[in-house]
């Protein structure tokens, strides 16, 4: 498992400098493939998708297609999206209910858990060669349901995503949880699929707490998409978070967020101003939230990213992203968005607009972003650029463990984040054991804890 | 589709025609970038909808094939507060993604009245479909090309025409584009 890249040469965070190669190299691409998508966990759906037995969602996992199916036994399962026999994709659906995935090169079927059940001429043909039970679908040895999320590893070894998660927790909470604090209970009203001439960690890295990239949205901030827009407000969003401690955190399993810590005694601050009814119903959920969250409420979401490739955006807007790698400099990114299910049809309505004109390849906001990883990709391909090395010198060491919350936080702008998100990065590369990829035998922190 | 119009009679014909010259100048002034000028074109009521398609098994194309307008999320479902915020947004100059600007072009074709009312002769609402070929190159490699299918519901305007509704169904399923900055 080790590699023969020099790794360590490539990305050295304690100098804050990373080398282009990591971003543009074919043997950079490849060996993520290999040792990281194969491993990391990832995220493939969400409950909402596939409510009822044999429900499926075609999803991906690295460069691969996989298909996130409900079994009749209403079981949840990932099976990798391609025929045992010749690999014909047994599902070229994006979503759907079946009982059985017929692969249309030869016939063969394949049953909701995966099981290889119909193969034409079976007596004639292969009677006393082919055992059926060892040619089901490929299945991802791990899966895990988290508050509506539903999440995968190609790694039997892989840890359980509750530790993999970590400290992060805390966070994506936030945008899964009901906007009054009650646990779980979103639901994915859309998803935008689109190609994207850049390597996959430039937005990954956008998510992960680059805040220092505003500048980049001066012109969506100076004329104002938000949901007050309409009554004088500037800006891409409301100003929920006026008195909070904003905070960039990064966690040894690689994460990083960007939330903000609001102080102790908190006031609801006035959102959605152009819409009374969503406007009434937002300020409810911010006390019932205080209510039931109590010190937690004091936790806002702006963005994070799970290691390796799932981002977030925690309130406005409010959804994951995944960054699915398809060359060194071609990504297809996913956005799945998120509305309380029981939200009324009026916020859900307000809620979607709002998430269209600000996100992904027809949001106001992000294409200034695709712009960005587009050409800072392109340009980094040449020759002499390869030779210079990207700056991380950002904040450099401009952080606390522990204070004020679990994990490595920083109070100002930094890229405490990114530093950490490739250095853990590195240790994949290399082909390290689950220890050193959760942070536990390097992590300071947490040595001196145990 | 109303029973009672005359489909060969003069007037439709001096219809269609009329409708053919505003699509065509309303191109122009989307590839001039007389953005202003384009938006002026548009209803108060405008909805501009480019549903997003999806991958369904046969049979289900009318009841699942596309996001519906009004609901869920589709690449554009939005009025004309938002689209003017769009350009406005353009003539900032800060606007990265369309800045420089890109050089786009406009094909329309196939244009077919779809309907007229209360008549031909005294047309107050039209409905026309028509293809659409828009082909965009930005900086220097940058290129990409958008096909589809088009119904608008246009509106008499004194001399001219409003469009009070778009729909523009778009040939892709995952966007083979990074960014949809420019107007359909």
């Amino acid at each position: 498992m080790t590699t023969h890249l020099p790794i360590d040469r490539m990305i050295d965070v304690d100098r804050g400098q990373i080398s282009r190669e990591i971003f543009v190299s074919p043997d950079y691409h490849r060996e993520e493939l290999e040792k990281l998508f194969t491993r990391a966990w990832l995220f493939v759906g969400h409950v909402s998708q596939i409510p009822n037995p044999g429900d499926f969602f075609v999803s991906r996992m690295g460069d691969g297609s996989v298909i996130l199916a409900r079994d009749t036994q209403g079981t949840p399962h990932v099976f990798l999206n391609s025929c045992r026999h010749r690999g014909m994709k047994v599902c070229r659906y994006e979503q759907g209910n079946t009982s059985l995935f017929v692969c249309p090169y030869h016939s063969w079927s394949y049953t909701t858990d995966g099981r290889l059940q119909g193969v034409p001429l079976y007596r004639t043909l292969y009677d006393g060669q082919l055992d059926r039970a060892d040619w089901s679908l490929v299945e991802t040895p791990k899966i895990h349901e988290y508050k509506g999320t539903i999440w995968a590893s190609w790694d039997p070894q892989a840890p359980d995503f509750m530790t993999y998660l970590g400290d992060a927790v805390d966070h994506l909470d936030q945008v899964l949880d009901c906007r009054d604090g009650r646990p779980g209970g979103s639901e994915v009203i859309g998803i935008h699929k689109w190609i994207l001439p850049a390597n996959w960690k430039f937005a990954a890295e956008n998510f992960l707490g680059d805040t220092y990239h505003n500048p980049s949205h001066r012109s969506v901030d100076m004329i104002g998409i938000g949901p007050s827009a309409q009554r004088g407000q500037g800006g891409r969003r409301d100003n929920e978070y006026n008195n909070g401690q904003h905070v960039w955190v990064s966690f040894p399993q690689g994460h990083g967020v960007h939330s903000v810590l609001m102080p102790e005694q908190f006031d609801y601050q006035p959102s959605y101003m152009q819409y009374p009814i969503v406007e009434e119903y937002f300020r409810h959920c911010f006390h019932e939230r205080q209510r039931r969250l109590k010190d937690k409420a004091r936790i806002m979401p702006f963005t994070g990213n799970l290691f390796p490739n799932t981002s977030y955006h925690g309130r406005q807007p409010r959804g994951l992203c995944v960054w699915h790698p398809h060359s060194p400099t071609e990504t297809e990114a996913w956005r799945f968005f998120l509305v309380d299910a029981d939200a009324p049809a009026e916020v859900k309505d307000v809620l979607r607009r709002f998430y269209m004109r600000y996100s992904g390849p027809a949001g106001m906001t992000e294409q200034d972003d695709m712009e960005n990883w587009l050409y800072a990709t392109a340009s980094s391909t040449g020759t002499i650029a390869r030779r210079y090395p990207f700056n991380y010198q950002q904040s450099i060491g401009a952080y606390k463990t522990g204070s004020p919350l679990p994990g490595d936080v920083s109070v100002q702008i930094t890229e405490q984040n990114a530093r950490n998100y490739y250095q853990v990065y590195a240790r994949y590369l290399k082909g390290d054991d689950w220890d050193s990829l959760l942070g536990r035998s390097t992590h300071p922190a947490q040595q001196a804890a145990e | 589709m109303s029973a009672t119009l005359d489909r060969h009679g003069l007037a439709w014909f001096q219809l269609k025609q009329d409708v053919e010259d505003f699509l065509y100048a309303e191109a122009d002034l989307l590839d001039q970038r007389r953005f202003r000028d384009w938006l002026d074109l548009l209803a108060d009521d405008l909805v501009y909808f480019m549903p997003i398609r999806r991958n369904v098994k046969f049979g289900q194309h009318d009841e699942k094939e596309n996001t519906r307008q009004g609901e869920g999320i589709s690449w554009f479902d939005e009025d004309k507060w938002t689209l003017a915020k769009r350009v406005d947004q353009i003539l900032t100059g800060v606007h990265y993604a369309e800045e420089p600007l890109s050089r786009v072009t406009h094909m329309v074709s196939n244009i077919r009245l779809l309907d007229a009312s209360p008549s031909a002769e005294d047309a107050r609402e039209v409905t026309v479909g028509s293809r659409f070929l828009v082909h965009q190159n930005r900086v220097e490699y940058e290129t990409y090309t958008f096909i589809g299918r088009r119904t608008d519901l246009l509106r008499r305007a004194g001399a001219s025409w409003q469009i009070a509704r778009r729909e523009m169904i778009l040939d892709q399923n995952v966007l083979l584009a990074k960014n949809l900055s420019i107007f359909f």
